[in-house]
């Protein structure tokens, strides 16, 4: 589902943020990206939703190829994917409610079809309580949560998240982490870009270590690839 | 429709501050624009009223039949820079010269013998009311034999003609640099609103939405914002208008079809400038 072949990213400026990296995360998996700032995490992540093309070797994303996707598929591309950050992107002058609904609002989704929508994505993460607050009203971990099902609402195929415990404390960490975990257990595969060891740990999970832009550790290497999903 | 007319109407709502300075920078920079238009306009006016005594007086020899002068009415007539062309006779000269002149009314009162030539009165179109073309026609008129002089007020014609060149330069320079000006002021008026948002444009990208999609509801909002800035420059035009009026008579505004433009043009800025600053975004996210 998502298929890196020997993919490299080089920068006129900074040089290679990704070096010939191969690996592939199936349909319903949940994997984790880890390695140190700087290792290409998010150059891996920013070239599965289509923002950078590979400067060689082709990235496949649900049926979508970097060398051959035009610039009217990315937006097709990307609302089959969510993704989320560590910083939430969330818009301040919206509720919760808003920021979800503002997805399906700009995707064109008919109005009639978005309230149940966002009512039913908010409730998966626990926050229908919460849908008129606005994001400096909410906790971190709670913003995250909006941020989540905002990704959510479009029904992906695959959520990125890209560090999204970076700015949590442990206990919204742990909360998180189990909505990712259970968002997977649901059908939606999830390729999460970490460096926090503790989660890796936590869970048996397909792991793609990068180092200086180059695949470390792949465990799906190791042993028989479908035997990484939980 | 529906939602890009509400995602605009929203913009104004969320950020009516920056909404109201943004219209209102527009509208001070095309009523800047607009002031000087109508300065242009009444200008222009005022040399074209006094271009209007622009003509070309051929003193005709005494006793010339009439036919002969008919005749070569017809002729002058169809000169391609002749509006018009009239025959003074030597009577009407006279009464004329009793009406306009009553200072020498004695004097045209004791006459025993009209002193006054007959003449013909040649009037000039518009764009050929100026020295060179007034004296090519003089020149022409003095081939006819009964004509035995013609006066065109060199003079003050020469002088209409400079003022009219220093006019249109001052103009086209001052007007250019205004409209410049406009133009930038409305440009990063417009991209600031843009910049404001630009996380909103991230994240639209993010989720999908087309570049279309993204683009619409910012091209109405800066269409919006150019006309309604544009609608209060001309309120501001026509108050000061109204104001300077009641001081200086006789002044003009601007024909409804220049008012038009002039918001139109406005309108015209804010898309133009939204457009610019929205492709931009669009490329870096």
């Amino acid at each position: 589902m998502i298929k890196f072949l020997n993919v490299t990213k080089e920068y006129p400026k900074t040089g290679a943020a990704l070096q010939d990296v191969t690996f592939h995360v199936p349909k319903g998996e949940f994997a984790f990206l880890t390695g140190h700032s700087g290792a290409g995490k998010s150059t891996a992540l920013r070239l599965i939703y289509m923002a950078e093309r590979p400067s060689s070797g082709e990235v496949r994303v649900s049926g979508f190829t970097s060398s051959r996707i035009g610039g009217r598929d990315v937006p097709r591309l990307r609302r089959r994917l969510g993704v989320v950050f560590q910083d939430f992107q969330l818009l301040e002058d919206r509720t919760a409610e808003e920021n979800v609904a503002f997805a399906l609002e700009v995707t064109g989704t008919r109005r009639s079809h978005i309230g149940p929508r966002v009512m039913r994505v908010l409730t998966q993460v626990g926050l229908a309580g919460k849908a008129h607050q606005y994001p400096r009203e909410l906790s971190g971990g709670e913003q995250q949560r909006v941020a989540i099902a905002r990704a959510l609402v479009n029904d992906p195929v695959v959520l990125l998240a890209d560090e999204p415990t970076g700015n949590l404390d442990e206990r919204a960490t742990r909360g998180i982490f189990q909505l990712l975990r259970d968002i997977n257990a649901s059908g939606t595969a999830v390729l999460m870009a970490t460096h926090d060891l503790d989660l890796v740990k936590a869970v048996p999970a397909h792991l793609i270590e990068l180092q200086h832009g180059a695949v470390a550790y792949d465990s799906a290497e190791d042993a028989d690839p479908g035997a990484a999903a939980p | 429709m529906r939602p890009v007319l509400h995602e605009t109407l929203l913009a104004f709502r969320r950020a009516p501050l920056l909404s109201a300075l943004s219209v209102s920078t527009i509208a001070f920079s095309l009523f800047v624009f607009g002031l000087f238009g109508l300065i242009a306009v009444n200008i222009h006016a005022a040399i074209g009223a006094v271009a209007e005594r622009v003509e070309v007086v051929a003193y005709l020899r005494r006793g010339t039949p009439i036919e002969a002068v008919t005749v070569a009415m017809s002729d002058i007539q169809a000169f391609p820079e002749v509006q018009g062309v009239e025959h003074i006779s030597e009577s009407e000269a006279l009464t004329r010269a009793r009406r306009e002149l009553p200072e020498f009314q004695d004097i045209f009162q004791d006459l025993e013998v009209n002193p006054l030539p007959a003449s013909l009165e040649v009037r000039l179109k518009p764009q050929f009311r100026n020295a060179a073309t007034a004296a090519a026609v003089a020149d022409r008129l003095k081939g006819f034999q009964f004509v035995e002089d013609v006066r065109f007020g060199n003079d003050w014609v020469e002088k209409l003609d400079r003022l009219r060149t220093i006019a249109t330069a001052a103009g086209t320079a001052i007007g250019a640099a205004f409209a410049l000006v406009a133009i930038i002021i409305i440009g990063n008026t417009i991209r600031m609103a843009v910049l404001q948002r630009s996380r909103e444009i991230a994240i639209m990208r993010l989720v999908g939405a087309t570049d279309g999609f993204i683009r619409r509801p910012f091209l109405l909002e800066g269409l919006t914002k150019g006309v309604l800035g544009g609608l209060l420059a001309l309120a501001l035009c026509y108050g000061t208008y109204v104001l300077v009026g009641s001081v200086y008579h006789a002044s003009l505004f601007f024909t409804p079809a220049e008012a038009a433009a002039g918001v139109a043009a406005g309108g015209l800025l804010g898309l133009l400038g939204s457009l610019l600053s929205v492709g931009r975004h669009l490329r870096s996210v």
